[in-house]
């Protein structure tokens, strides 16, 4: 279900009805949707008319070639680029002006393209980071080491571990984050955004540098991930295997327009998409 | 050898309070990446207010400290807010500049309420002392407390860091400080709270200096801020028992060159080894080498 309508800049057209949300998701408030949402840099537009609506426990795919706009969309979604245009919805609530610090308070969290972890912590500090706004005690007791103080540190402590096994990551609690291997650093990006307790999960390119048996393992955790926490995730993939596997909606973005927008099987047959993967020779990035 | 003992015990203890400074130094350079030249200028102004304390309302000693932690907390606060937050996203050069002005300000405020007469400040310790080896060795009370305050502040320090949930955020923000907030951290809290802490130590490290020498004058807190900022540069800046290895070494390096080669020449001694050492290891002695990401 391609949308071929082109949006003019600065006009203003109603959010097109085509919705991929999966069906069990319809009849609750969607976790962000998404309308007329843009970006220019200087005089360079890099996103622009970016509407979607992703639902309460789907797994959402971002997808487009190199330079499309992805990360600048995750970006703009977590606040590190304010929007030149447009409005974000997280669970109904507007989220603008916000900062990074409150719209992971709000329930979004992310991972990065290029791993950024807290490198000379350990594992398990890196995922008490992410549990940092649940752990509610005063620098007071923190100094003065009262109960309370006690028992929310270990409270934190357990919750590390738990958020750790599900990647049966426990026994590396202790180890430096910096001198983890690549995929389990990888990995550790996952638990340590899970930990701030997110509604809305971003992955930006979660398979990137791994091999196929890993990919497959990371394609059932993340659906064990939605499962087990009932979030939505959206991620940002390369690989397609793992897009077409096991995304339910799928948005391509070329030049930061959405060209479509469709299950995997509409996208797989979708003109528009295999033309800008495939076809014309692309000029020059966006971004 | 007794000679040997008492420059060594008073090189320690110097030592401290410049690892006390360095600390300031050290957390808001790791957190904040930026060196804070006015951090000097608030141990002055913590040393004036216990002066002020004990002398014009009468107040016992350790009220006067307490006076000083807090307005000097206040104060680091302040100074953040107004003169640094607003250059967050500027270049470190306009940082640096800015912390200059910051210092001339404080020292010309200073000047301005206290006049430039020399005052003179009473220990907040007492003017004790313990003599051992029969009177061959004295150690002053003042050297004794000032010792002791460096290695609780340092025990503290590193607890506070390695196992409260703002330490843990604090050491988030001095590695990487947009993956930090996306984490839920606020960052510029943080910041604050690193120049709160910073600024508290300043006002104890003012307080025990200003035990030891007695005298207070508006540029007091200059030549120590130098010292204990070339300390945490030659222990590594941005690692905290890096300025505490920088202040003893320095403090030891002062003390001797005074008493067996030539006082007009320790300031000259003390920065030609900070030069030798970074030539060696430029990230000081216990700072970490970070290569350049390409």
């Amino acid at each position: 279900m391609a949308e071929k309508k082109q949006f003019e800049k600065g006009k203003m057209v109603p959010v097109p009805s085509v919705s991929i949300i999966p069906e069990r998701d319809l009849d609750k408030t969607p976790i962000l949707e998404c309308s007329h949402l843009g970006i220019d840099f200087g005089g360079l537009t890099a996103v622009n008319e970016f509407n979607i609506t992703v639902g309460r426990t789907e797994i959402a795919g971002l997808i487009g070639p190199n330079g499309a706009g992805k990360t600048t969309v995750f970006n703009l979604l977590t606040k590190v680029y304010q929007p030149t245009r447009g409005t974000i919805l997280l669970d109904g609530l507007d989220t603008h002006g916000k900062t990074p610090a409150q719209i992971n308070r709000m329930g979004i969290a992310r991972t990065f393209q290029n791993i950024r972890l807290f490198n000379n912590l350990s594992v398990e500090d890196n995922v008490k980071i992410g549990l940092h706004n649940q752990e509610k005690y005063s620098m007071f007791s923190g100094i003065l080491r009262l109960p309370k103080y006690w028992r929310q540190e270990k409270a934190a402590h357990e919750r590390a571990l738990e958020l750790l096994s599900i990647f049966n990551m426990e026994d590396l609690a202790d180890h430096q984050a910096g001198s983890l291997p690549y995929g389990a650093q990888r990995r550790l990006e996952i638990v340590r955004a899970l930990a701030t307790n997110p509604s809305l999960l971003l992955l930006d390119e979660p398979a990137a540098g791994m091999n196929p048996s890993e990919t497959a393992e990371l394609m059932e955790n993340i659906v064990k991930i939605r499962d087990t926490f009932q979030i939505a995730i959206m991620l940002i993939e390369h690989d397609m295997s793992l897009v077409m596997g096991i995304c339910e909606g799928i948005c391509v973005l070329n030049f930061g327009q959405i060209i479509a927008k469709g299950t995997a099987e509409e996208i797989q047959s979708n003109p528009t998409v295999i033309e800008a993967y495939l076809g014309k020779q692309q000029e020059g990035g966006t971004d | 050898m007794m000679t040997f003992l008492t420059n060594l015990v008073s090189g320690i203890s110097l030592g401290s309070v410049y690892a006390i400074i360095a600390l300031g130094y050290t957390m808001v350079y790791g957190i904040a990446k930026m060196l804070n030249f006015a951090h000097g200028d608030v141990i002055m102004v913590g040393a004036y207010i216990s002066f002020c304390t004990t002398s014009y309302l009468a107040l016992p000693a350790w009220v006067s400290v307490i006076f000083a932690i807090v307005v000097c907390t206040a104060l680091g606060v302040v100074i953040e807010g107004l003169a640094y937050k607003p250059l967050r996203q500027a270049g470190s050069l306009a940082v640096l500049i800015t912390a200059i002005g910051v210092s001339y300000f404080l020292q010309n405020a200073a000047q301005l309420i206290w006049t430039s007469n020399t005052k003179v400040f009473t220990s907040v310790v007492g003017s004790g002392s313990i003599k051992l080896f029969n009177g061959q060795l004295t150690i002053t009370v003042a050297a004794l407390v000032t010792v002791a305050a460096c290695i609780i502040i340092m025990v503290a320090l590193t607890l506070f860091t390695t196992t409260t949930k703002m330490g843990k955020a604090m050491r988030a923000c001095s590695e990487d400080k947009g993956a930090a907030q996306l984490m839920g951290i606020n960052v510029n809290r943080t910041i604050s709270m690193t120049f709160a802490i910073g600024s508290a130590l300043a006002a104890i490290a003012g307080v025990l200096l200003c035990s030891s020498y007695n005298t207070l004058i508006p540029t007091t807190g200059a030549m120590p801020g130098i010292k204990a900022f070339t300390a945490a540069v030659f222990g590594g800046i941005g690692s905290i028992p890096g300025a505490l290895l920088g202040g003893i070494l320095l403090g030891i390096i002062e003390v001797f060159t005074n008493s067996y080669l030539s006082s007009e020449l320790s300031l000259a001694i003390v920065f030609g080894v900070l030069i030798v050492v970074l030539l060696v290891r430029p990230s000081g002695l216990l700072g970490k080498y970070v290569p350049e990401k390409v």
